[in-house]
């Protein structure tokens, strides 16, 4: 896994192998191919015939990888076994995300859907090379010839496309290739497509940017304030000297905290534990959670700030107060840790030439690669990115300040920029100082008629922004509403009728990110437990109850009902086995739509067992059926295993938790079984990172009600009156 | 201070300070990066290596108590009939994800398979309770320690 960064280094690497075919796009956007200064490829040929896909989203688990090189091979002629893959340098004009504009990063479950047909036109304009250059060496029409298995044939002749790569690379690129009709798909859609990345990971071998040891490097930890905000001011770090291979400590210049240097990992976390550090706290955050919650459910008694969808709020309420049966709820969501496995890290190295390479599981390359070329006084093209395997991130790893990059850069700047140095934070690093999912309320009232028809639908929401004060906030933010604070809400595919919906912001305590699903992490549950409860108030089964808001043509209601009718019959939905009761959720989020069947046994008080959950999935051409089922299972387990029992609590402006022991992951024991259903579908293809997770926890909940008539609307569920088996 | 460590049936002699975790002098001086840092207090399973053939979290076992221990890593996993057993299950099944936790997923497995060959999902629920994957891959765990019980029968 080395890419060379440099434009320039890239492809005479490349060519010093000898004549290569490259496929990619200038930065107009053609296509284009051969040994141009200006091309960056997203496929790379070598003359032994050798296959590589570059990628140019990072891989945190969610498959990319895989999944980019399946189309490249697919509009090629391979096998999966015939094609391998680099990540790509970091270059926002070419290997950018098309759906974010000039910036490369993976998120919103985005990868696939923004990269299908590039990827499939690259691939399938390397193809067409392959094939002209065959005809014009064996004399015979180019539409005759085919390529299957990375072997070319027709006119009476055979042989693997590594003989023609040094002809097709003189070739013009064709401006239209031809795409295969989806009935010609060989792996495109194919349940035993394996990952690509299976057995580095299963042997040892994967790299992780943690795994990074490059010759004569530092380590560098940072010690951070308790109380949110504090500035460092000074340090007494005779304790620390103690520690063998402790180098030195340092103020960060922004005084967010006291980096300690040293030889190795256990040296640096030792000698930062030691740092007795003076704090300013007068400017720090002194609120605790319990004040940030208050704050929240007084807001959602009030005129909210926001209107919305311009409706009209009195229509609504006169509706609702007027109805034969009204049913109303207030939720409150926490703060929440991403937690990614690795804890976060990266390492910068310095070059001879002045400039560096940053080793990172980089996840939005353009943050990091601008902010070191301020904070280091280089240009971009002294900074290299290598983007390297990231345990995982959920979110994480994309902060629109680059925060633990900058962090580095900093810790680097302060030395002779000699050393490399590698940044590495604790798991308690991780859940004390991060960036949260944040802290939400909703309230809703929902008004039946005397035949069980929603006529009123008012919904209040509160709480703290993701965008705003970011560098996002220009496109994220319209007319004042963060749309990530409602989406799954005021964007329901559901017709429902008089509906309103009102959203306040709530002062940010802590800094806010995007987690796994981000808004619809808490409107999916509201939606859906609110659904619920209206199915229940009008004596209707939830099922048919939500099918009569999805009764409307339109693709989005003919595909959430599919999906829930799907997700309904493979559960066996109105039939579970004596003891067990089941819930049920269906949600819309990056395109996908999403239901879920929990089945659960047990009671709240002794103890309650997830003992199934059966999902169905649209996510329009499934690329790849088994990395889609393993995507479902992980942001179900993501959801729920948060929902159970995690929470981030702050006390006088303090994070109470440490480490895993009180920010219990989900274990293996705490969902029996998981069983994924995947419609068919010839729709373009959609996320798939995420939309697991927003039906799992109302799904879970309206299990749990169905058992015990128990509506939990506050989460963590074990804290407020769940207990598991 | 110089110790000196059987790993993987090789012995090393490494520098480290007395109460230097194990895990840190498998990854900081050995340069062995399969064993992964998670969390450093023994709640994740990341760092999860063998002595003498019993799983044992390595960030908080010591240098100084493993002098004459046999130490294994998942870099010697494919090399012992379970280990390979288990590693062609979890290719056939694509257990992973993001991939970090998993050598300590594997380690653990080979450790529940040494002593149970047979496991019952309950079995591998109990075992497998102190390996965290944050990607949650628990149902191909499962799945992949069943299927890898299936080829070692075989
Ligand atoms: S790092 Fe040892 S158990 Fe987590
Ligand atoms: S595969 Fe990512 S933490 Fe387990």
């Amino acid at each position: 896994m080395t890419v060379s960064t440099s434009r320039r280094g890239f492809l005479k690497g490349a060519a010093a192998t000898g004549a290569v075919l490259l496929v990619g796009v200038t930065p107009k956007g053609a296509l284009a191919a051969g040994d141009s200064a200006m091309l960056n490829p997203f496929v790379k040929i070598g003359a032994d015939g050798s296959v590589t896909a570059i990628v140019k989203h990072f891989e945190k688990g969610q498959g990319p990888a895989t999944g980019l090189s399946t189309l490249i091979a697919e509009e090629i002629g391979l096998r999966m076994d015939q094609i391998g893959y680099e990540f790509a340098p970091s270059n926002p004009e070419v290997y950018n995300n098309l759906l974010f504009g000039p910036f490369q990063g993976t998120g919103g479950s985005t990868a696939m859907a923004n990269s299908f047909m590039q990827y499939r036109q690259a691939g399938a304009a390397a193809r067409e090379m392959l094939l002209q250059a065959a005809a014009e060496s064996w004399g015979a029409d180019a539409g005759t010839l085919t390529l299957e298995d990375g072997v070319i044939s027709g006119s009476g002749n055979s042989a693997p496309l590594g003989d023609f790569v040094a002809a097709a690379s003189e070739l013009t690129p064709p401006a239209e290739p031809r795409l295969k009709d989806p009935s010609e798909f060989r792996l495109i859609g194919n349940p035993d497509v394996r990952r690509l990345d299976s057995k580095i990971k299963t042997d040892g071998t994967a790299n992780f940017a943690m795994d990074v040891y490059l010759p004569n490097q530092m380590i560098a930890m940072i010690k951070r304030p308790e109380q949110r905000g504090a500035l460092a001011t000074g340090f007494d770090d005779s304790e620390a000297k103690t520690v063998k291979g402790f180098i030195r400590a340092a103020v960060l210049p922004n005084q967010a905290g006291v980096v300690a240097y040293a030889e190795n990992t256990w040296a640096a976390m030792q000698a930062r534990d030691f740092l007795i550090v003076d704090w300013d706290t007068s400017a720090a955050e002194a609120r605790s959670s319990d004040e940030i919650e208050a704050e929240i459910r007084a807001a959602l008694d009030a005129e909210p700030t926001y209107n919305v969808n311009k409706t009209d709020m009195a229509a609504t309420q006169a509706a609702i107060d007027s109805a034969d049966k009204m049913v109303e709820q207030t939720f409150y969501f926490p703060l929440l840790a991403h937690a990614p496995m690795e804890p976060l890290n990266c390492t910068i190295e310095p070059l001879a030439d002045g400039g560096i390479i940053l080793h990172d599981g980089a996840q939005m390359p353009t943050g990091p690669h601008m902010a070191l070329s301020q904070i280091l006084d280089l240009p971009m093209e002294k900074i290299q990115v290598n983007t390297m395997l990231a345990g995982g991130s959920f979110g994480r790893r994309a902060t629109p300040d680059a925060d633990y990059q900058v962090e580095a850069g900093l810790a680097f700047a302060m030395t002779d920029r000699t050393r490399p140095v590698k940044l590495v934070w604790s798991r308690e690093d991780d859940l004390r100082s991060g960036y949260y999912r944040p802290a939400f309320g909703h309230k809703v009232r929902v008004g039946l008629s005397a035949d069980g028809d929603i006529v009123g639908w008012e919904h209040r929401i509160a709480g703290q922004s993701i965008m705003k004060g970011t560098a996002f906030e220009s496109f994220a933010v319209k007319d004042g509403v963060d749309h990530s604070s409602v989406e799954g809400a005021a964007d329901t595919p559901y017709q429902i009728p008089g509906a309103h919906f009102g959203l306040t912001d709530a002062e940010k305590a802590t800094s806010t990110l995007w987690w796994r699903a981000v808004g619809h992490t808490h409107t999916a549950y509201v939606m859906e437990v609110m659904m619920d409860m209206a199915a229940s108030a009008a004596g209707i089964d939830p099922v048919d109850f939500r099918l009569k808001y999805l009764a409307g043509d339109g693709s989005d209601q003919t595909r959430m009902a599919g999906v829930l009718k799907l997700a309904a019959e493979k559960a066996g939905w109105g039939n579970a086995p004596t003891g067990r009761s089941q819930g049920i959720a269906v949600h819309k989020s990056f395109g996908s739509f999403v239901a879920e069947v929990v089945e659960v046994s047990g009671n709240p008080e002794e103890g309650i067992r997830i003992e199934n959950v059966t999902c169905a999935v649209d996510c329009g051409i499934a690329v790849n059926p088994d990395i889609i089922a393993a995507q479902m299972e992980g942001g179900i387990g993501y959801g729920i295993g948060h929902t159970m029992r995690d929470r981030i609590t702050l006390t006088n402006g303090a994070v109470d938790q440490f480490n895993f022991p009180d920010y219990e992951p989900l274990r293996i024991g705490d969902i029996a079984n998981i069983d994924v259903h995947i419609v068919p579908s010839a729709e373009a293809p959609t996320g798939v990172g995420e939309p697991g997770t927003p039906p799992s926890a109302p799904a879970l909940a309206n299990a749990i009600a169905a058992l015990s008539d128990m509506r939990v609307s506050t989460l963590p569920m074990n804290e407020n009156g769940v207990a598991w088996a | 201070m110089t110790f000196s460590l059987k790993l993987n049936g090789e012995t090393h002699e490494v520098d480290a300070e007395p109460g230097t975790p194990l895990l840190w002098v498998i990854r900081d001086e050995l340069k062995m990066t399969g064993t992964k840092f998670g969390c450093g207090v023994a709640s994740c399973g990341a760092c999860t290596v063998h002595l003498d053939g019993e799983p044992v979290r390595s960030c908080q076992t010591y240098i100084d108590d493993v002098e004459g221990v046999e130490i294994t890593t998942i870099e010697a996993m494919s090399d012992t009939k379970i280990g390979a057993a288990v590693q062609q299950a979890w290719v056939e099944l694509d257990v992973v994800q993001c991939g970090y936790c998993q050598s300590g997923q594997i380690m653990s497995a080979v450790g529940l398979l040494s002593e149970n060959p047979k496991p019952s999902a309950d079995d591998i629920d109990s075992y497998m309770a102190g390996n965290a994957c944050r990607c949650a891959t628990y149902q191909r765990i499962r799945a992949g320690i069943q299927r890898a019980a299936e080829i070692l029968e075989a």
